[in-house]
């Protein structure tokens, strides 16, 4: 990549706007993903008695059940929140952002 | 005492106290197992066939020739990712142990989100072949390159050899075959795999055993929930009939949180940092299908887990203590009720109860399968980090010729082939549950924080990368080295130097210090050449412009 189009693309204001948003949002779900299985990870070390308290009076199934497969479920869906903002959003922003750099390159 | 599948092909050392005593008693031959097997064979070579005439360059042979789709991607990494391990190893902890086989395979999972929103897309916008070309593409070729070819070579050959040696006891358990005749038969179809077919056939035979995997995985897992009108609390109930309470809370797995947190890092960070999975971003055209990539991966590889905790407390109600599968041998020596050929067999056996001897001869085909392909993306990440990383880009200075690269890349393959078979023999006996948790601590540790940032830092220079990576990777080894399961468990050492079982956490922390001091403390001319290039990098990584084999619009 020539210097000139680095310099014209880094003050571009549609890559800004996409650097901006589409970290923001990435490190938010990564955040969101650390908390969910570290939160769980750690439950366990202090207190694995949480989970192990039947669902409810009598009942055999523990709370650690859908506790945990709704650990797996999560990162399904964050993955599916993501790819469907970046499919949509970001992708548009990002051929914009194409599109000026080879029409005026 | 044989340690057995159960420890080599189970991740980190958390197996190590578990071995399964006594020898390994063959099974007779088991008719249908090997018509489906020859099957299964007969449909990939001729797969083989068929990609090694599509295989001309040497983008095709690294990279499918970019043409996978984020769906086949998908599967095929979901196909790279479940080994036997996580089939027959993961189902044998929840038989065995109940709740604390789903906390192990959780940390499995959760490694993949994360690879999405931070590195999937920004891998395949700067990448080429390998992870390498991303983590040196601003930075000195020849000393980046050549540990990130050490640290991937040191993970693909320590994870093969788990494999191996898993693969040959599980095949002699299953087929009846001698251990040796099982690992050289694993070696050699994996060669014919890919240095005929390269990067294609591979991700075909995945894309092929996933399928088959998933589908018997999820037959056992509705015969299972049949039986109890698919209510769970009723067949939780009755297993805990059969086992006692403790099945259904957390147990012994994780116990301080200084060794949940390192296995967590570990888990997590190291599956970012495997060469063979990073490697299958490079098959897709674009960043939008690498992301699409990881998407279904994720869910297929958590429907998995889901089925395989299923199938565990599946065997737990209709293996254990049924006279059919009860090992009486053992029985009369150490009580109990263990099964035959160990815990690692519950799946295997489950497969016979719900669906006689034609499903389980398509169940011990499948894990067959589901070696055979782990085995072979471990071989083409191995062969590519020696022939693009070490020959082409650090001995021919980048000025290779594509097609004596691609021979290289053949020849390493025959010769790690070779090696795996080798040292899949030589360690038969030897207790090696430490290699897949050194693997990972290693991916986490050397292999990942160059990776990441290299995408993220523009501060990050050649010396830091060099001397920090290098620290990441010392400090995984030693501490493995010197703790618990190899000090003790494998040197036979009353007490371990390092008390923890897990390194990471340290080894980790160890890298990514290393890489920030030694990047800000460099001063040199070529260090600030590096933190101007990261301009350049960000743009193409963020938009694509400028990527190998991306669409022109």
């Amino acid at each position: 990549m020539k210097q000139e189009m680095v310099d014209r693309i880094k003050n571009d204001p549609d890559f800004l706007q996409l650097v901006r948003v589409r970290s923001t949002f990435a490190w938010t779900l990564t955040i969101v993903m650390l908390v969910i299985y570290f939160g769980f990870v750690l439950t366990i070390a202090f207190d694995p008695s949480v989970l192990g308290t039947p669902l409810s009076a009598g009942s055999v199934t523990t709370v650690g059940i859908p506790v945990g497969v709704g650990v797996i479920v999560s990162a399904f869906i964050l993955t599916g929140i993501y790819v469907r903002r970046a499919n949509g959003e970001f992708d548009e922003l990002t051929a914009k952002i194409k599109r000026k750099a080879k029409g005026e390159a | 005492m044989k340690p057995i599948i159960f420890l080599l092909l189970g991740s980190a050392g958390i197996f190590a106290g578990e071995a399964i005593s006594g020898a390994v008693d063959k099974q007779p031959l088991n008719m249908s197992a090997i018509i489906m097997f020859l099957i299964f064979v007969g449909a990939t070579l001729a797969i083989t066939y068929w990609a090694a005439k599509r295989t001309k360059t040497a983008k095709d042979f690294y990279t499918a020739g970019g043409g996978i789709t984020g769906f086949q991607n998908g599967m095929a990494i979901a196909g790279d990712y479940m080994s036997a391990a996580s089939f027959l190893g993961i189902s044998a902890l929840v038989y065995g142990k109940g709740y604390d086989g789903l906390i192990y395979s959780i940390g499995f999972l959760v490694g993949w989100p994360i690879i999405l929103f931070m590195v999937a897309e920004q891998l395949r916008n700067l990448g080429k072949y390998t992870f390498a070309d991303v983590a040196s593409y601003r930075l000195r070729q020849t000393p980046i390159r050549t540990l990130a070819a050490f640290g991937s070579i040191a993970t693909v050959i320590l994870y093969l050899i788990a494999q191996m040696v898993g693969a040959g006891k599980l095949i002699q358990l299953l087929f009846g075959l001698e251990y040796e005749i099982a690992v050289i038969l694993v070696g050699v179809l994996m060669i014919l795999y890919v240095t005929f077919g390269g990067m294609l056939a591979t991700t075909w035979v995945q894309i092929i055993k996933a399928f088959l995997l998933l589908s018997g995985a999820t037959f056992m897992a509705i015969a299972v929930m049949a039986h109890y009108n698919f209510n769970f609390e009723s067949l939780f109930a009755k297993a805990v009939e059969m086992k006692d309470v403790t099945i259904m809370a957390p147990g012994k797995l994780v116990s301080d949180p200084i060794s949940a947190l390192s296995l967590g890092i570990a888990l997590m960070f190291g599956t970012a940092g495997l060469p063979h999975i990073l490697m299958r971003f490079f098959t897709v055209s674009d960043a939008k299908e690498a992301r699409k990539s990881v998407f279904y991966a994720t869910g297929f590889i958590g429907y998995f887990y889901i089925l395989t905790f299923i199938i565990g407390f599946g065997a737990i109600v209709m293996v254990f203590q049924n006279p059919q599968y009860l090992d009486l041998a053992k029985q009369a020596v150490d009580g109990g009720s263990p099964i035959l050929g160990g815990d690692n067999m519950a799946a295997i056996h489950l497969s016979h109860a719900v669906g006689g001897d034609f499903f389980l001869g398509f169940i011990s085909a499948v894990a067959f399968a589901t070696i055979l392909a782990v085995v072979s993306g471990l071989t083409l990440a191995g062969a590519s980090a020696i022939s693009h990383d070490l020959y082409a880009s650090v001995l021919r200075k980048g000025k290779a010729d594509g097609l004596m690269e691609m021979k290289v890349s053949k020849i390493a393959t025959v010769i790690l082939g070779i090696v795996a078979i080798y040292l899949g023999i030589a360690f038969e006996e030897q207790n090696i549950a430490f290699m897949v948790g050194l693997a990972f601590a290693i991916a986490a540790s050397a292999n990942f924080p160059i990776l990441f940032l290299s995408m993220y830092w523009s501060k990050l220079t050649t010396r830091g990368a060099l001397l920090g990576g290098s620290l990441g990777l010392l400090t995984a080894a030693v501490l493995v080295v010197l703790g618990p399961t190899v000090w003790v468990d494998f040197l036979g050492h009353a007490e371990a130097i390092f008390p923890y079982k897990y390194p990471a956490l340290f080894s980790v922390s160890a890298a990514f210090i290393g890489i920030w001091f030694f990047s800000i403390t460099d001063r040199s001319e070529s260090a600030q050449r590096e933190k101007e290039a990261f301009e350049a990098q960000y743009i193409r990584a963020q938009t694509g412009i400028g990527a190998e084999g991306a669409v022109e619009h």
